[in-house]
């Protein structure tokens, strides 16, 4: 017993203090990407067809992206001319699946959660995840939330074992066809009123098996999302901040 | 017998090298290898243009003694005798076979769909389901006992954990668990079926994702496949730095995973102090990369980031605060006589059955198998003097615990000594075109076990088959061992134990 107290003392207080101080990022953490529109040059016009991932178009001639399907490639071929990079905000998380298409001028961010929200779940909100297709990636970075680094029941949020005790789902990968009768089950199985998370590239709009035959390219059109958490998989910090509401 | 042809780790071989053999012959020739100590590193078949009605089946078994790897080719038609009464190591490897090509094998003791998926495009469906139509997933027959007060226990698609998907059935008599059935196929993403043809632009991102908790792993050995084939002499910085990478994917993985182990057995402390700890080494591969998962790191030709002084001396002080915290959790945790109650004698496996199944990695090591890619198959850094072997040998939860602790200890040590080395000069070559009618074949000794990937290229150089062998893929089956007269309240132990990859099984 001691010896456990002794280790406990040595192993120091780790708890961060996000949000109330920023988290240290390393210098090349990959986040919100930075679009330069004045380089980029109308003749160019190859970008749409360089991201294997079709998260790029031209709208009246500016360049923009869809971050639900970016993965934030280290090796991003987009660009030649540097009109596009990758930044080191981790906020990117957004209510509205339109809000995820950006061209660098407006950022629409989803804020804590909503009044609205907050009157329905209090300050307790439950959550049922289910992997349906992800690789472990998503996954694997959702559980160090409930680690004492981040320590996600200090914001009265937790990971339930049953849809039916959980006030939502949060749902990773692109939703393979072996898993969808299961995920549509796991969401019925949570009474009303419910939230439905969209958590990674692959959840959103696929990720990198969007158009496999077999997967169905992410939640789009078969449950209503409330809240896109883009990135593959998202940064820790993210689904932190929406989770850490303000009094 | 005839000589066959051998090749080493991150070499190719000219298809027309390899010769054809009657399928009986091939039996004999793989029966013979893998009794004297050969382990089957890959069984698939090809499936070239003009096929017909005879396909080509390769296997390809890992000689551990002798540092080299064996192939053998054979023609089988679309009903075939099964080898697996013979050579209990193709038991998947046929289902797997059967479930792609629809080719049945006769006299297969447990011949049943692997990942539920239709038969690729103009097959058959070895079980006479429409082929066109996909299959309802974990819709077979499932083993199942009779009798007075036996009983079924089925869990899962989704677990109560933040967990990937997969299905349990439970034969229980009591509390006792007499049988195990694991069906998965719940996270089958296509991805053998995607790659094929390419490599594609969407490649690199599909295979970093395949096992996501093994990216540098599966990456490594996807750019070694590429680089034999294109005869490319990748730089000495890469090769340290995918090292680098690969042992902190091991840190980050082992140390989660005992401390998940210790969660299960409610020992708090070394749960809370190691899952802090696995992500203080996560964050170690983003300071190399941005990426906590190594995404992006390992590339074709070598990596995308250097590591100087500066950074190195940063991973250094991370390294050493992290591991001498470590050690202190894990201290702990194996010197508590309650958590030793728990983890001995759990989920045992048996040495022999561990070798008739070709188990690999930290459940082979457990059994007293000394299987480690780095050792016998090594590349780059890697030689048998750097890497001495760690086997257990009571088969049990607290040996795959030691495996890992004890692989702990050797990563460190790995890591100091990669740190020291001073990079100079470029970080990958480029990529030149693929030989055609060849086949690559390449080894990585991921923290589960050897993950192995082999192309085979057609006239155009591009990939005409892609295998990827995950180390969960024959694992599976020594879960569903190690539960046999165990309480089913131990599952979780034992599964965590394991710690297998579903998305790497389904592929």
């Amino acid at each position: 017993m001691l010896r456990i107290i002794r280790e406990r003392c040595r192993q120091g207080y780790r708890t961060a203090a996000f949000p109330a101080e920023e988290p240290f990022l390393p210098d090349r953490f990959r986040g919100r990407p930075v679009i330069l529109q004045e380089k980029c040059s109308v003749e160019c016009g190859g970008c749409a067809a360089r991201c294997p991932f079709g998260a790029v178009s031209r709208k009246g001639g500016r360049l923009r992206l869809d971050l639900g399907r970016c993965l934030f490639c280290a090796d991003c071929p987009v660009c030649p001319h540097g009109a596009l990079t990758f930044g080191n905000d981790y906020r990117l998380a957004v209510r509205r699946r339109e809000d995820l298409v950006t061209d660098g001028s407006l950022d629409v961010l989803a804020a804590a959660l909503e009044k609205k929200m907050l009157r329905l779940f209090g300050r307790s909100l439950k959550l049922r995840q289910v992997s349906a297709g992800g690789c472990n990636g998503c996954e694997a970075d959702i559980n160090v939330l409930a680690t004492p680094v981040f320590d996600l029941g200090r914001f009265g949020i937790q990971f339930v074992a049953s849809p039916r005790h959980a006030d939502g789902i949060l749902v990773t990968g692109p939703v393979t066809r072996n898993m969808h009768a299961a995920l549509l089950a796991a969401y019925e199985a949570v009474p009303e009123p419910k939230l439905v998370i969209a958590a990674g590239a692959c959840a959103i709009a696929g990720g990198p098996f969007q158009d496999s035959p077999e997967t169905h390219g992410g939640l789009e059109s078969m449950l209503p999302v409330d809240l896109y958490i883009p990135g593959c998989p998202p940064s820790l910090h993210d689904p932190g901040r929406i989770a850490a509401p303000v009094e | 017998m005839n000589a066959l042809p051998f090749l080493r780790n991150g070499e190719l071989i000219n298809l027309a090298e390899i010769p054809s053999l009657p399928y009986r012959d091939f039996g004999d020739h793989l029966a013979r290898l893998l009794s004297a100590g050969g382990r089957l590193a890959a069984c698939f078949v090809d499936s070239p243009p003009d096929a017909g009605n005879v396909l080509p089946v390769y296997a390809v078994i890992a000689e551990d003694a002798e540092n080299r790897l064996g192939v053998l080719r054979a023609f089988i038609s679309r009903a075939q005798e099964s080898l697996t009464p013979r050579i209990p190591q193709l038991h998947l490897f046929e289902r797997e076979m059967a479930e792609q090509f629809g080719v049945v094998f006769r006299g297969h003791p447990w011949f049943k769909p692997v990942r539920f998926h239709a038969p690729w495009p103009g097959e058959t469906d070895a079980w006479g389901r429409n082929p066109l139509d996909h299959p309802q997933v974990g819709a077979m027959h499932y083993f199942r006992m009779e009798g007075d007060d036996v009983h079924e226990v089925g869990v899962g698609p989704v677990h109560a954990g933040i967990i990937e998907p997969g299905h349990f059935r439970f034969q229980c008599h009591g509390e006792t668990v007499l049988h195990l059935e694991i069906s998965l196929g719940y996270q089958h993403r296509g991805i053998e079926r995607l790659v094929a043809g390419g490599p594609w632009p969407r490649t690199p991102y599909q295979i970093e994702t395949a096992a996501g908790d093994s990216t540098i792993g599966h990456m490594t050995a996807y750019s070694m496949v590429l680089e034999a084939l294109a005869g490319a002499d990748v730089p000495e910085n890469a090769l340290m730095l995918r090292a680098m990478a690969l042992e902190l994917e091991r840190l980050a993985n082992h140390v989660g995973d005992l401390g998940a182990l210790a969660g299960d057995i409610g020992f708090l402390p070394t749960a809370a102090y190691c899952g802090r700890l696995r992500g203080d080494f996560l964050n170690m591969t983003a300071l190399v990369c941005g990426s906590r998962f190594g995404r992006g790191l390992v590339r074709p030709g070598g990596v995308r980031f250097d590591c100087n002084a500066v950074r190195a001396e940063k991973l250094r002080q991370a390294l050493t605060a992290a591991a001498d915290h470590t050690r202190g959790a894990l201290d702990l945790f194996f010197e508590t006589p309650s958590v030793l109650g728990r983890l001995e004698g759990v989920g045992m496996v048996c040495r022999e059955d561990a070798a008739a199944l070709g188990l690999t990695g930290v459940a082979g090591k457990a059994c007293g198998i000394d299987c480690d890619t780095r050792r016998h198959h090594g590349t780059g850094v890697f030689t048998d003097e750097t890497i001495a072997a760690v086997t257990e040998t009571t088969g049990d939860v607290f040996a795959r615990a030691k495996v890992r602790r004890r692989e702990i200890e050797q990563s460190i040590g790995l890591l100091h000594r990669f740190l020291n080395f001073r990079m100079r000069g470029p970080l990958n070559v480029p990529i030149g075109p693929s030989a055609p009618d060849s086949m690559a074949v390449a080894l990585v000794e991921g923290w589960r076990g050897p993950i192995v990937h082999i192309a085979v290229t057609g006239g155009d150089g591009r990939f005409r088959r892609y295998k990827i062998v995950d180390p969960s893929f024959l694992n599976w089956s020594s879960l569903a061992l190690a539960l046999r007269n165990e309480q089913i309240s131990d599952f979780p132990l034992c599964n965590k134990s394991f710690n297998l990859s579903y998305c790497g099984f389904d592929l």
